[in-house]
C-alpha cells in the first residue's frame, strides 16, 4: 500500500473547473495570503478512484461479514435509507433557510421528517419529548447532564455526584464528569447487575443522577429497576438511561414505563443508519415532561395552520448545542428505516437480537468461561480465563477470529470482565452464520490448548499483521513527511 | 526480588529514602501489569503532593495510570529521562525507571507503610 | 418489510439450543408490569411507498433557490467521484477502526486526511475530526482550560454567532468564563481585545475570514496573548485557506473549522466535518482520535488509532474529551474532496470564489442606496447595508427563486438593514447579475 502523497505527480489534476464567467479578476493583497501552496496531492481522477477503492478493500464493514462487535449493534443497512437521504430535496436544503422568515416554507419536509421522527422516538421510548441535535451518543450524554443540572439549579437543589455502575461505557463517567459532577462508581453484583444495596449506602441528598444501561454491558436486564427508580426519585436524583443497548427490548420494555427521566439513544446503532468507520452517529435526547422546559432550542413545532416552524421561546432552555438540528440525513435515514419496519419490525428485530445472543451463549459457553451464566438479552459477555490458563488472550482470539472471516468481538470491555470477549450478533444475522462463527471459536479454543503459538501469530490473511502499536505512541507519526 | 531498602503502597508505587529526600517510582508489578509504558506526565518541580495525592501519569498503549505520592512533600526532583526513554520504567522500575523525588517529607506517613514481605503477600492476595 | 434471514423453523432450533419454550421466555426479566402502554407505530411499508413517500416530503424543500447563503456553510461544487467512493460499503458499513488490521482502508485515509489538514493549516498535527465546526471551538476551549488551568475565554463577536450561542451554552453549563469584544461590522477590535487579556485568560477565539466575511492578519493579536500565557484559537474556513495566511504562519496554538464545504452535501445541517490541529506539544490534550502510522510484525508499514488512554473508553472521567464517535466518513469525503483537486485545483476554486465575489460586490455596489462593506479585502462573503429592512427584501426573493443571503438582524439587531451574501464557484455571471437585479427592484418597491 502507498501514502496518497507518494503518489503524486506535479501539474496532473483530479477535477476541471470552469474557466471564470465573470469580467474580472481580483487578487488578495499580498499581507493576507499564505506564503506557500498547501502540498495537496496532485493526482487524476482515476489514480484517485484507484487509490481509494484500494484502500476500500483493505477495510472490513457489516457488507464484508459478520461483525458481532459488542455495545456497537452492527445490523445491516438497508439501501434504501442512502438512497433516500441522497435525493436532492434533502442533501442540497441550507439549513440556515429554515430560519428566515418564510424560509420554513422551503424546508417543510426536512422540519416534517424531523418533527414526526421525534413523535417515533417518543413513543419507542415513552418519553414525552425529543430533541434530535446532539450529533453522537456521547454528545447525547452530555446534553443530557446538562439538562439534569438545569433540572437541580432551576428547583435550586444542591447536588454534586453522578452515580454510575463499574460496568458502564466509558462515556458515561466522562460525561457527567465533563458537565462538573464527580463521578462515584456503583459495584455489579455476582448475578452481574446493579447492586441495590451499594446504592442505597451511596445516594444521598447530593446524587443528581444515576446513569443507567439496562440491559447492562454485560448484556443482562435489570429486573429491579423500579425499585431503583423509587430510590433515585426519592432524593430527587434523575434516572438516566443509556440507550445503546436499546436493540434488545424494542416493543418490549420502554424506559419511560419503568420513571427513567432521561435518556439518550445511538440512531447508528438501533436504528440501522451506517457507523462510517467511526461517524457519522446521531444521539438524540428524550425527556419526561419535567424537564422538557431545558431542551435545547431550536425545537420544532407544528403550527395551528399545519405549518412546521422552529421555536426558540424557552426561556429555560440550556440553549445551543449543535450549530443546527443535529446530524439530520442520520435522522432522515433511522426515519425511513423505522417506517420501513413499524410496530410489528421493531418487536421482531429485538426479538431475533436477543435470540441470537442467547443461542450463541449456549453454543459456546461449555468452551469459554461464561462469568454470569444467565438468559441475556441482545449481546453475551465471555471471558478467555481458561484459554489464558495456556497464554491466550482475548486479542490472540480476536486476531485467529479474523483469519477464519469474522470481525472480532468488542474485547477487554467491560473493565469488569478479565480477557472479556463480548459478542453481539444483531438481528439481521442468519443461523448459518452464527453457527459458522461458533464452530470458529470452537477451533479457536481447540487451538488454544493445542497449538497456542500458532494463534499467536494471527492474522495473517490481513494486508497487515499486528502492528507496533508502542511505536506509534513513542513516534507519534501522525502527519506524512 | 521486591528490593528490601523501601517501602510500599497498596497503589503499587514505591519510595526509598536518600539522605534528605525520598524516592517514588513504581514496582515491577505494576510496571508488568501497564504494559509498553509509552509517556509519562511528569509532577512539577516545587509541587506540593499530598499523601496519596495524584502527581503524575503513566501511559502505555492500552492504560493509563495516575501515580498517587506515597507520602506528602515537595517535589524537588523529576526524572527528566523518562519523557525521552519512558520504557526505563518497564526495564528498570527500581533504579533507573525512578519517577520523582521529594524534600521536606512526612516520615511518619513513611513508616506506615508497607515493607518488601507485605506487599508482596498484598499483590499475591489481590490477584 | 424485515431484514431478519432466519425462518420460522430455524427460530424453533435456536430456541431449543437456547432450553427455552418461545423467544418470549428470554425475556422474562422484564417484569410484566413494564410491558409497554403503548406501541402505536405505523403498519410497516414497502421499499417502493417508502421511496414515493419520501420523494414527495423531499419536494416540499425549496432545492431549487439559487443560493447566495452562507454564513459558514456554503453551497460548493461536490465532484461526482466522491460519492461513488464513499459509496464503497467496506467504508460506510464500518464501525470505528479498533482492530487495525481489517481496517487499514479507513485507517490510512484518516492518516491522509490529518495531513491535509495539517497542510492546510500549517499546524503540526489533526484529529481524525469533531462532530462540527462549533463543537470543534468548544473542544479547543477544553483544552486551553486544562493546558492553562485558566477558566476565562475571550471571543470576537466577528466570529460566527452560530458557534458563539454554541459557546455560551457550554460555558453558562460547564462554569466557564465567556467575555466577548468588538462592537460591530469590521476586523476585531484590538483596542478592546487587549484591554481584557490577562493573567486569568485561557484562550482568546478568533475567525479568519470573519463573520463579516473580512480576511486579516491576526500575528499581533497572538503575539500579545503568547507574552501572557494565553492561547489562540482560530476558526478558518478551509477553502479560504487555500489562498489566505495560515493560522501556523499567524502563530496560533489551534485552527479549528467546519469541513462542509470540502466536498460535504449542505444537507440541512449534517452531519458536517468538525476539524482541528494544533502543535505537537500540545497533542496529548487534544480530544478525538489520532492516527498514527507505524509498522507491523513484519516491519511493514500499516496504520492505528493511538495516543488512546487519553480518550474515554480507557481514561472515563479523567479523559480529555467525551468525544468517541467522530465523523469519520465525512473526513474522508473531505480528503477524497481535496484529492481531487489537488495542490493547484484548491487554488483555483478559491480563485473563482474570489472573482465571483467581487464581480457580485461591484455590480450591487451599483445599486442606487446600496452600500458595500468593502473598505477590507474579503474572500468568497461580503456584507451589503441596503436603505431598507432586510427581511421583507429576502422574503420576496424566495418567491422569485433567490436565497438573497443571510440577513444580519438575527443575530446583531442593530443590524437590520445588513445582508451576508456568500458566492461560490458555483454562481453564474447570470445568476450574479439576476441576483442584483432583483435586489434592486425589491428595494425600489
Amino acid at each position: 500500500m502507498s501514502i496518497i502523497f507518494k503518489k503524486s505527480i506535479r501539474g496532473r489534476k483530479g477535477v476541471t473547473l470552469p474557466v471564470s464567467d465573470v469580467p474580472l479578476h481580483h487578487e488578495i493583497p499580498d499581507k493576507y495570503t499564505r506564503s506557500e501552496p498547501a502540498e495537496l496531492c496532485e493526482l487524476s481522477e482515476l489514480d484517485i478512484v484507484r487509490h481509494f477503492t484500494e484502500l476500500s478493500r483493505k477495510n472490513f464493514g457489516v457488507d464484508s461479514g459478520f461483525y458481532p462487535l459488542g455495545s456497537c449493534t452492527m445490523k445491516y443497512n438497508p439501501k434504501i435509507t442512502e438512497k433516500i437521504a441522497a435525493l436532492d430535496g434533502f442533501s442540497s436544503i441550507h439549513p440556515l433557510l429554515a430560519q428566515q422568515n418564510k424560509g420554513e416554507l422551503y424546508t417543510q419536509g426536512a422540519l416534517a421528517v424531523l418533527h414526526n421522527l421525534e413523535l417515533l422516538l417518543c413513543e419507542i421510548c415513552a418519553m414525552d419529548a425529543f430533541t434530535l441535535q446532539p450529533m453522537a451518543g456521547a454528545h447525547g450524554e452530555l446534553t443530557g447532564m446538562m439538562l439534569i443540572a438545569a433540572y437541580h439549579n432551576h428547583k435550586g437543589n444542591q447536588k454534586t455526584e453522578v452515580l454510575i455502575p463499574d460496568e458502564s461505557h466509558g462515556t458515561n463517567p466522562s460525561s457527567a464528569s465533563i458537565a462538573g459532577y464527580s463521578v462515584k462508581s456503583i459495584p455489579t453484583n455476582e448475578r452481574g447487575i446493579l447492586d441495590i444495596s451499594s446504592l442505597e449506602s451511596l445516594i444521598n441528598e447530593k446524587t443528581a443522577a444515576i446513569m443507567m444501561t439496562n440491559p447492562n454491558t454485560l448484556g443482562l436486564f435489570n429486573p429491579e429497576i423500579e425499585k431503583i427508580a423509587t430510590l433515585a426519585h426519592k432524593y430527587d436524583a434523575m434516572l438516566y438511561y443509556d440507550g445503546a443497548n436499546l436493540n434488545a427490548i424494542m416493543g418490549k420494555f420502554r424506559p419511560g414505563d419503568a420513571n427513567f427521566d432521561v435518556m439518550h439513544l445511538n440512531l447508528h446503532k438501533t436504528f440501522a443508519t451506517p457507523h462510517g468507520g467511526g461517524g457519522p452517529g446521531a444521539g438524540p435526547v428524550g425527556v419526561k415532561k419535567h424537564l422538557e422546559q431545558f431542551l435545547p432550542i431550536s425545537r420544532i413545532r407544528k403550527c395551528d395552520d399545519g405549518i412546521y416552524r422552529l421555536d426558540y421561546n424557552y426561556k429555560d432552555s440550556i440553549g445551543y448545542i449543535a450549530p443546527f438540528y443535529g446530524n439530520f440525513s442520520v435522522c432522515l435515514k433511522a426515519y425511513v428505516y423505522i417506517l420501513i419496519q413499524g410496530a410489528a419490525g421493531l418487536s421482531e428485530a429485538s426479538e431475533n437480537a436477543v435470540l441470537n445472543a442467547n443461542y450463541v451463549m449456549n453454543s459456546l459457553k461449555s468452551y469459554y468461561d461464561l462469568p454470569y451464566d444467565h438468559i441475556c438479552m441482545h449481546e453475551t459477555v465471555f471471558s478467555a480465563k481458561k484459554q489464558l490458563e495456556n497464554g491466550i488472550h482475548a486479542l490472540d482470539i480476536a486476531k485467529a477470529l479474523i483469519d477464519k472471516g469474522f470481525h472480532p468481538p468488542t474485547i477487554y470491555f467491560p473493565l469488569i470482565v478479565k480477557e472479556a470477549l463480548m459478542i453481539e450478533p444483531t438481528e439481521t444475522e442468519s443461523k448459518e452464520t452464527l453457527d459458522q462463527f461458533i464452530s470458529a471459536m470452537i477451533e479457536i479454543s481447540n487451538a488454544a490448548a493445542k497449538n497456542p503459538k500458532d494463534l499467536k501469530k494471527a492474522p495473517v490473511t490481513t494486508p497487515v499483521g499486528r502492528l507496533d502499536e508502542t511505536k506509534a505512541a513513542k513516534d507519534m507519526d501522525f502527519c506524512y513527511k | 526480588m521486591t528490593p528490601q531498602d523501601r517501602r510500599y503502597t497498596k497503589t503499587h508505587e514505591w519510595i526509598k529514602i536518600e539522605g534528605d529526600l525520598a524516592v517514588v517510582g513504581i514496582t515491577d508489578h505494576a510496571q508488568e501489569s501497564l504494559g509498553d509504558v509509552t509517556f509519562v506526565e511528569l509532577p512539577s518541580t516545587g509541587q506540593k503532593v499530598a499523601q496519596k495525592g495524584e502527581c503524575a501519569v503513566i501511559e502505555s498503549v492500552k492504560a493509563a495510570s495516575d501515580i498517587f505520592s506515597p507520602v506528602s512533600g515537595v517535589v524537588s526532583k523529576i526524572n527528566d529521562d523518562l519523557e525521552s526513554s519512558p520504557e526505563k520504567i518497564n526495564t528498570d522500575p527500581y533504579d533507573k525507571g525512578w519517577i520523582f523525588k521529594l524534600r521536606d517529607y512526612n516520615k511518619e506517613e513513611y513508616e506506615t507503610l508497607m515493607d518488601a514481605a507485605s506487599y508482596d503477600n498484598f499483590v499475591e492476595n489481590e490477584q | 418489510m424485515s431484514f431478519i434471514s432466519n425462518t420460522a423453523d430455524q427460530k424453533i432450533e435456536m430456541l431449543k439450543t437456547c432450553h427455552v419454550d418461545s423467544i418470549n421466555d428470554l425475556f422474562r426479566d422484564i417484569p410484566q408490569n413494564l410491558a409497554p402502554k403503548s406501541f402505536s407505530i405505523p403498519e410497516p411499508k414497502s421499499e417502493l411507498e417508502i421511496l414515493s413517500f419520501f420523494k414527495n416530503l423531499a419536494a416540499q424543500n425549496g432545492s431549487d433557490l439559487t443560493c447566495f447563503l452562507g454564513g459558514g456553510f456554503y453551497d460548493h461544487f461536490i465532484p461526482a467521484a466522491i460519492d461513488a467512493l464513499v459509496s464503497r460499503s467496506e467504508f460506510y458499513t464500518a464501525y470505528t477502526p479498533y482492530q487495525p488490521e481489517l481496517s487499514q482502508g479507513t485507517l490510512c485515509a484518516t492518516y491522509e486526511y490529518q495531513t491535509d489538514i495539517c497542510r492546510l493549516t500549517n499546524l503540526d498535527v489533526s484529529n481524525a475530526s469533531l462532530y462540527d465546526g462549533g463543537t470543534a471551538l468548544y473542544e479547543a476551549v477544553q483544552m486551553a482550560t486544562h493546558i492553562t488551568g485558566r477558566k476565562k475565554i475571550i471571543v470576537d463577536i466577528s466570529v460566527n454567532p452560530v458557534y458563539r450561542k454554541m459557546l455560551k451554552t457550554y460555558a453558562n453549563n460547564l462554569s466557564l468564563e465567556l467575555v466577548e469584544t468588538g462592537k460591530g461590522i469590521g476586523l476585531c477590535d484590538r483596542e478592546n481585545i487587549f484591554s481584557v487579556l490577562d493573567k486569568n485568560t485561557a484562550a482568546i477565539i478568533l475567525q479568519n475570514p470573519n463573520f463579516f466575511g473580512f480576511i486579516d492578519d491576526h500575528s499581533d493579536i497572538v503575539e500579545k496573548c503568547k507574552s501572557l500565557g494565553i492561547l489562540s484559537i482560530q476558526s478558518v474556513y478551509p477553502v479560504a485557506l487555500a489562498i489566505i495566511k495560515t493560522p501556523g504562519e499567524q502563530g496560533f496554538d489551534i485552527a479549528t473549522g467546519e469541513g462542509q464545504s470540502l466536498g460535504i452535501p449542505l444537507s440541512f445541517g449534517g452531519p458536517y466535518l468538525g476539524f482541528m490541529a494544533t502543535r505537537k506539544e500540545f497533542v496529548r490534550k487534544m480530544p478525538g482520535r489520532i492516527v498514527s502510522r507505524t509498522v507491523d510484525n513484519h516491519g511493514r508499514e500499516g496504520f492505528v488509532l493511538s495516543l488512546q488512554a487519553r480518550e474515554q473508553h480507557i481514561r472515563r472521567e479523567k479523559a480529555t474529551s467525551n468525544i468517541c464517535s467522530n465523523e469519520a466518513l465525512c473526513a474522508i469525503r473531505a480528503h477524497i474532496f481535496l484529492s481531487l483537486l489537488g495542490k493547484k485545483g484548491i487554488r483555483d476554486l478559491a480563485s473563482l470564489c474570489v472573482d465571483k465575489a467581487h464581480y457580485a460586490m461591484e455590480t450591487i455596489k451599483k445599486i442606487p442606496g446600496v452600500k458595500v462593506m468593502d473598505s477590507l479585502p474579503v474572500f468568497n462573503e461580503f456584507t451589503v447595508k441596503l436603505p431598507v429592512k432586510t427581511t421583507p427584501v429576502f422574503e420576496k426573493m424566495l418567491e422569485q427563486g433567490v436565497s438573497a443571503g443571510l440577513p444580519l438582524g438575527n443575530y446583531y439587531p442593530e443590524m437590520e438593514n445588513c445582508l451576508l451574501i456568500a458566492v461560490t464557484e458555483k454562481r453564474t455571471i447570470n445568476e450574479i447579475n439576476r441576483f442584483a437585479m432583483l435586489l434592486e427592484e425589491n428595494i425600489c418597491q
